[in-house]
Order: structure tokens, then sequence, then C-alpha cells
């Protein structure tokens, strides 16, 4: 029967909290966390988070009757409590996929974490987690090219390949800066990277430095027999430029480009993830602005969250966070979002902090990237977190060398080998590493030396963002 | 702190060839680890300055099923006897991720 038009201000909890909702396989899914304001009851703040992030506004209004709102607003239907937290609660949201435009990861953001995050009612939000059905991820073309094809264009099997970011980040030449990639190359390293701030400074016009190391790169290849790739930032202050920097890139010939997915914007990022696909350019994706959204554990999104999206939109490459390094990430958690960059399926697992099983189809997996602060004596760990499908990128464990980037590269390959063979052996790597390494060394005095300049080197501060479960 | 010394470059063929070359021992526990992952051993050979090519010769057909570490033995064996100045390597071709799990020289060309 048809609603009779009354205007004024009704509770959310009317048309948005439905505990008996079942959701759909269709349905796009939420987890939020959040911490109500004072006097705002727990079912209310949800079904205000529903309604704010679907079809609701403050008010009826009569042109809610023109349409049929059972089926386009989205439904609060489960509410949870916080391990060892009272400030907060857990509340699980369905979202009709029909709310969204295919393909579309900037629609499906500005809903989810458009203007209810600064909704009065609460004080802080966070979205924890999100599942995409199979059949929006089936509207979106993802990574361009995805974890296989990018070990077969570059021959590259049966380990984790090895990076750097060139330093300093900012002010060398571009011919300098060549130089400091060659040696790493040449060295053993897999690939450079261009450092996220680096795009096209005064100090070094992007053209140069895509010239000159794209020379280093045919260059460290002809000297070691290796396919070498060096991810050169097409990150602009426009979509033209962009475009205009990955055309050149692709025209000398570079086997892979870089983004910064965040700065940049989803919209930038998934244009570019297309011409990548369609130019045969692989995309490494930097995360400049991530901790800025994931890092509070009361408010932002998840870093679980950005890393489906930027699945969805497209990359090749994803830095995760090395759980050993100097960058915040601790194991389980950075295990869980790993997996939902390569895997295929990902089943709900509260103790990796994934709410939902997320199923990806045929969707390509993204190769996860650990950088920052890791050197050779980590080695045997990152190993053994990351196993084979990962990039290790080691800057200063690299340029640090008391000899220089190319024994430095060196010292770190032979560091990655000798832990694959021992591992493939049955050797447990993380626990026999020290001895792994110091084997290793005999071989290789660039390993050597390595393992004596970084000995004593740790960052063992506590996490600031830890699962909730073991926040207590 | 040891001197600084010069690094020398040498030709390098990929996964592994950092490391001096496998002792006997060292190249029967890859083949199991191939075997025990579920993968189709495969035996592939080229003349050293053709290295760079994506595409080697195959050695025969990938030994698709195959258990026995001593039987990949010895089709590596045959083939470095019959290409002895040829790169031999063992490819471990997994058919679920349609890619390769494992691939390094065994035997390595002068």
């Amino acid at each position: 029967m048809a609603k009779k038009y009354e205007a004024g201000v009704k509770d959310y909890r009317e048309t948005y909290w439905q505990p008996d909702y079942v959701p759909l396989d269709s349905d796009i899914l939420a987890c939020f966390k959040i911490t109500p304001q004072p006097g705002v009851d727990r079912e209310e703040a949800a079904a205000a988070v529903a309604a704010e992030s679907s079809t609701g506004t403050w008010t009826t209004v009569w042109t809610d009757l023109l349409t049929d709102m059972d089926y386009y607003r989205g439904r609060a239907y489960h509410i949870e409590d916080v391990p060892g937290d009272d400030t907060c609660f857990y509340t699980f949201i369905a979202y009709p996929i029909d709310l969204f435009e295919e393909n579309s990861v900037v629609n499906v953001f500005t809903s989810l974490v458009g203007n209810v995050f600064g909704f009065k009612a609460i004080r802080a939000l966070r979205l924890e987690d999100v599942r995409f059905s199979l059949a929006y991820i089936k509207t979106c073309n993802g990574p361009p090219h995805g974890i296989q094809v990018e070990r077969d264009k570059l021959n590259k099997y049966g380990r984790p390949m090895l990076g750097c970011t060139i330093k300093p980040k900012l002010g060398l030449s571009a011919k300098n800066y060549g130089r400091a990639v060659y040696e790493c190359l040449r060295g053993g390293l897999d690939f450079t990277k261009d450092d996220e701030n680096v795009n096209s400074q005064p100090f070094m016009r992007w053209r140069d430095r895509f010239l000159f190391v794209q020379d280093a790169i045919e260059t460290a290849q002809a000297e070691t027999g290796e396919r070498k790739g060096h991810y050169l930032n097409v990150t602009a202050p426009s979509p033209e430029e962009m475009y205009e920097r990955a055309e050149f890139a692709k025209e000398l010939g570079t086997p892979i480009i870089m983004h910064d997915f965040l700065t940049g914007g989803f919209c930038a990022n998934t244009g570019l993830a297309r011409w990548c696909q369609k130019n045969g350019v692989l995309l490494h994706i930097h995360r400049a602005m991530h901790a800025v959204l994931d890092r509070n554990p009361h408010h932002g999104i998840h870093f679980r969250v950005l890393t489906k999206a930027l699945r969805l939109s497209g990359g090749d490459h994803l830095h995760s966070g090395t759980v050993v390094g100097k960058l915040e990430g601790d194991r389980a958690a950075t295990l869980g979002w790993v997996d939902l960059m390569r895997e295929s399926f990902v089943p709900e697992d509260r103790s990796r902090g994934i709410f939902f099983d997320q199923d990806w189809g045929s969707m390509p997996g993204v190769m996860p990237v650990a950088s920052g602060g890791i050197h050779v004596w980590h080695m045997p760990a990152l190993v053994a977190i990351f196993g084979d499908d990962s990039v290790l990128q080691f800057g200063g464990g690299t340029l640090g060398h008391p000899w220089g980037n190319a024994a430095g590269a060196a010292a770190n390959r032979v560091a990655l080998e000798a832990c694959v063979e021992a591992r493939n052996r049955g050797v447990d790597v993380e626990r026999e590493g020290k001895a792994v390494l110091t084997e290793a060394a005999k071989h290789s005095p660039e390993l050597k030396v390595a393992m004596e300049t970084w000995k004593e080197i740790k960052f063992e501060f506590d996490t600031v963002d830890k699962l909730d479960q073991v926040n207590r | 702190m040891a001197e600084i010394q010069d690094y020398k470059s040498t030709p390098k063929f990929e996964t592994f060839s950092y490391l001096p070359e496998m002792t006997p021992d060292q190249t029967r526990a890859h083949i199991a680890y191939i075997i025990q992952q579920g993968w189709n051993p495969a035996i592939e050979h080229v003349e050293v300055d053709r290295a760079f090519n994506y595409f080697w010769y195959m050695w025969k057909l990938p030994m698709f099923g195959e258990q026995s570490v001593d039987r990949v033995l010895a089709e590596l064996e045959a083939c470095h006897r019959e290409y002895p100045s040829h790169h031999v390597r063992l490819i471990g071709y997994d058919n679920f991720t349609q890619s390769q799990g494992l691939a390094f020289v065994v035997f390595r060309g002068r």
C-alpha cells in the first residue's frame, strides 16, 4: 500500500536499523567502528551512519515517496562490542549494489566515507572493513597485469624481488640520479624506485630523469643479463601531465611506472591503471597520506580498506609495511591485508582483522612491497613473513653500504637468495637466519661488510594501532 | 671495517645466480621441493650468449606428475652431457597460477 507523506524529523532507527535483515550476495557490506557522542544510543548512532552514508538526510522529504526507498536505503543490521574498549562499538551496514556506479572506487568512497565522517552525533568514526560483492568486483578493471604477468615479463621466479628507493630523495641532478640507479641495478637489484616526493622539481625535471634512468636500466641489463626496472613516478599536478609522462615512459620502453594513489586520487589512479593495461606498462603504487587516514584506531579508514580500494582501482604493486622496519604495522594485521592484495579468496578472520569473507573472483593480485628501514639482518624474517610474491625494498640498506650501491645491492641479493635457498631445503629461516647469512657471507665480502655495518639497528617501538582483540 | 673494494660484475641468470653453484645435495633438495609443492618439473637449456631470451630450448617435455627426484636429476644430467657448454635450468611449472613456481640454473654454461 502506498505511504502517506508526513513532514518532520524521524528517528533514524525507524528507517535505517533493521536487525533481521539478511544481506544479499550482491550487497556491499561495511563494518564501521562508531564512537557516539554521550547520550546517543547505539542503535540510533548505527542507523544514523547507515542513513548518512546512503539515502538519508536529516529530515523527511516528499520526494522520498517517488522512489523505492526500501530498496535503495542502506541498513544497519548488526551491532557488536569492540573487545576491550567501551567507548565504541562495531556496526555492520549493508548497501544495495545499485547505490554505486559500476567500476567506481571514487563513487563508493564518496558515499561510505563522505559527509557521514563529519556527522555531529558521532564523536569518531572508522571504516574497518568493506565486503565488495563479486557482482561489483566484476565491474572493476583492477590491477593492470597482476603478479603472474609481472613475473613472466620480468623473468623472476621462485623468490621475492628486490628494490631500492634512490636517496637523497630530493636534490640530485638527473644524471647523478641515473648513476645511483645504474649502480643498484648492476649490483643485483631487480628494481629501483623514484621516491614519492620526486615528481618534476627544478633540480630534476621529469624528462631528464626518465632519459638517464632508462639508460641506466638498459646498461645494467646488458651487463648482468637480467631484466631490470625503475618505477618512474608519473604522479603529476594534473591528469594531462600524468598521461604525458606515462606516454613518454612507454616510448622509452621502460617496464614499470609509478603513481601515488591517495595524493593523486582514485580518479587519476583508475584512469592510469587502465592506461597501463592498454599499453603494457606495469604500475607501482605508493601510498603517501595513508597514515593520516589509517593510524588512529578510532577515526578514519583502516588500511585493509585502502588496500581493497587500490586493488579495485588498479595497481600491480602496493606498499604494505614491513612488520620489522621503521614504519607502523603489526604482523597479523599486515598478513591480513597482504592476503587481501594477493589471494583470490580471503575468509573472515578476526585474529587478522578481517571482518568479511572477500571473494575477488578472477581479479589479478597485487604484489605487496615491504619498504622502509630494513637491511640484510631483516632478510630471513622478511622472506618468512612475505613469501615469494613480494618486493623487498632496501633504501638505506642498499645505498648506505660502505662500498657503495652496487656492493649494497649484491649483499642484499646474496642474502635474499641464501634465505630462499635454505627455506626450500626445509630450514626454518627465521630461527636459523643468523647461521644462513653467516654461511652466505663466506662467499660474499659485500654481505659480510653489510652484516657488520647494520648489526645493531632495530626499530622496536610498540604499534599504535593494534588489532582490537589484542588491545585489551 | 674492511677497506673499500671495487665491485666486479659478471653475467647472471636470475634466481640463485648470486650463490655458488649448488652442491648435488642442494640440487636434490630443490627437485624435492618442486615435487612437494605439486609443481611439474621441466628442463630447459641455452647457449650462454642467448641466455637473456625468454625462451630457451626445451629438453624433451615437462615431466608432468613426476615424483622421483632421481629421474629428474638423471634428465638434468643427460641434458648437461648433451649440451655441456649450455646453461641448463630446472623449472617448476605451477598450473594453478599458470606460471613458474621456481626456475634456476643447475648447470652453468661456459
